[in-house]
């Protein structure tokens, strides 16, 4: 039977928007942590640490997300964890998010002057201190752009999940979909819900692209 | 963990992995070359056109750059029949990754086309060079020329990302994959197989990419 796109259609889109949410919070939160190790990984003076992130890197680069969505999926299944979309899609994404992360995170840091490094050498800092009060935070400030840059592309990302059966907007609008055969109504609001997420963060990563490009022109 | 990999079942099948691995690369190569004329048409559009054009161009990127290409495929293979354009599974794939990739590179092209400094065009007008000449000689030549590196990486993510359109039942690696996978019930090694036939290809193309770069590049640089 086919059921028309009413209220209830609409807000059960609507709604499934709290897990696209979600999950991409999940996955930046853990894609943060993941990002910070391998960016760190990536500068440091241990040539097997800094190659092994380097593969990490290229690997998740260089192979599909919907692939990574699939392995992990599938992979929890015959490790005995069995049939897990929340736990499948939550750890495909942070591995997917550490790699991305940490590659922009290294440009950044590399991208601090050497003489900050050699200075807090000469002050003698920890390599915990060096990191924390002298080369993070001045990383930081040029790493605000491209992550939110990724994020939005993480957002987008999120959208996979839905094949491996994780119920977020995307699937929900294929439910939807399947019970109204209005594609035209449903996959339109599903992609204007996604562009309400993501314009806005958008357009503040180009805002703040400009206002540090404008503010270390000499 | 008692588990025994079945990779026979896989390699049993490889013909038809390459059979899909084939319609990937045409697939892509297929939007790489049609994005990239969507790409310099709107780019064009962008900085000579007039105002209402440059903002439908606006709306366009900024509509395919802040929603998934998985509902975009939606919408192209479910709703536009509705509008009586039915396109086949490849079809519909193909236009999804053109109209997807040309959003992306009309920003890089553009972004090529204003790093030429105006005083270049002014020397082409002075030399009597007419509007075609200057526009391919003069800005089209080395802007290309600029922008490669992020074009080709770009590249490179439309490959990747054109997995997705196994879902609306194209015959690409990714599908050849879920065919083998529901014959066989190697679900994770037909996608391990699958994830380094795909490692290849990103490794081909861009070792393809750098030798072009090296052919079609090799003059000196205008100061």
């Amino acid at each position: 039977m086919i059921r028309p796109f009413g209220p209830t259609e609409f807000w059960f889109i609507v709604s499934a928007v709290q897990w696209t949410i979600l999950l991409s919070a999940v996955a930046f939160a853990g894609g943060a942590v993941g990002g910070l190790l391998i960016a760190l990984g990536r500068v440091s003076q241990n040539p097997i640490l800094r190659n092994l992130c380097m593969g990490f890197i290229r690997l998740f680069q260089g192979t599909p997300l919907l692939m990574q969505l699939f392995l992990v999926f599938f992979g929890l299944n015959i490790s005995g964890v069995g049939i897990n979309p929340w736990l499948a899609a939550g750890l495909a994404l942070t591995l997917h998010a550490s790699a991305f992360l940490g590659e922009i995170w290294r440009g950044c840091i590399e991208a601090v002057p050497r003489g900050q490094a050699e200075a807090s050498w000469a002050l003698g800092l920890s390599y915990y201190d060096r990191m924390k009060s002298v080369i993070l935070p001045q990383a930081a400030k040029i790493a605000v752009a491209p992550t939110v840059g990724f994020l939005v592309q993480l957002i987008k990302g999120t959208s996979l999940a839905s094949i491996i059966g994780f119920v977020e907007l995307t699937r929900a609008g294929q439910i939807i979909n399947n019970a109204t055969f209005e594609p035209f109504k449903v996959f339109g609001l599903v992609a204007v819900i996604y562009f309400i997420l993501c314009w806005p963060l958008s357009i503040y990563a180009r805002r703040m692209e400009n206002r540090f490009a404008a503010t270390t022109r000499r | 963990m008692g588990y025994q990999f079945k990779f026979a079942p896989v390699f049993a099948n490889f013909d038809q992995l390459l059979a899909g691995a084939l319609v990937t690369v045409e697939l892509s190569f297929g939007a790489m070359i049609l994005g990239t004329i969507v790409a310099i048409a709107c780019a064009i559009g962008k900085t000579a056109g007039p105002k209402p054009l440059r903002f439908i161009i606006d709306c366009y990127i900024e509509l395919i750059r802040n929603t998934p290409f998985l509902v975009q495929i939606f919408f192209i293979f479910f709703a536009l029949p509705t509008l009586g354009i039915r396109l086949s599974p490849n079809v519909a794939a193909l236009t999804a990754l053109t109209v997807n990739v040309g959003a992306y590179a009309t920003e890089i092209v553009r972004a090529g086309i204003e790093s030429i400094n105006r005083g270049q065009v002014e020397a082409g007008t002075a030399l009597g060079l007419g509007r075609a000449q200057i526009f391919s000689y003069i800005i089209m030549k080395p802007a290309l020329r600029t922008i490669y590196p992020a074009l080709t990486s770009q590249f490179i993510y439309l490959m990747l990302s054109s997995s997705v359109v196994s879902v609306i039942s194209a015959t690409d690696l990714a599908a050849a994959g879920n065919n083998i996978q529901s014959q066989t019930f190697a679900a994770f090694e037909v996608y391990l197989v699958i994830t380094a036939m795909y490692l290849v290809l990103a490794l081909a193309f861009s070792g393809l990419f750098s030798m072009i770069q090296r052919w079609a590049f090799n003059y000196p640089m205008a100061r």
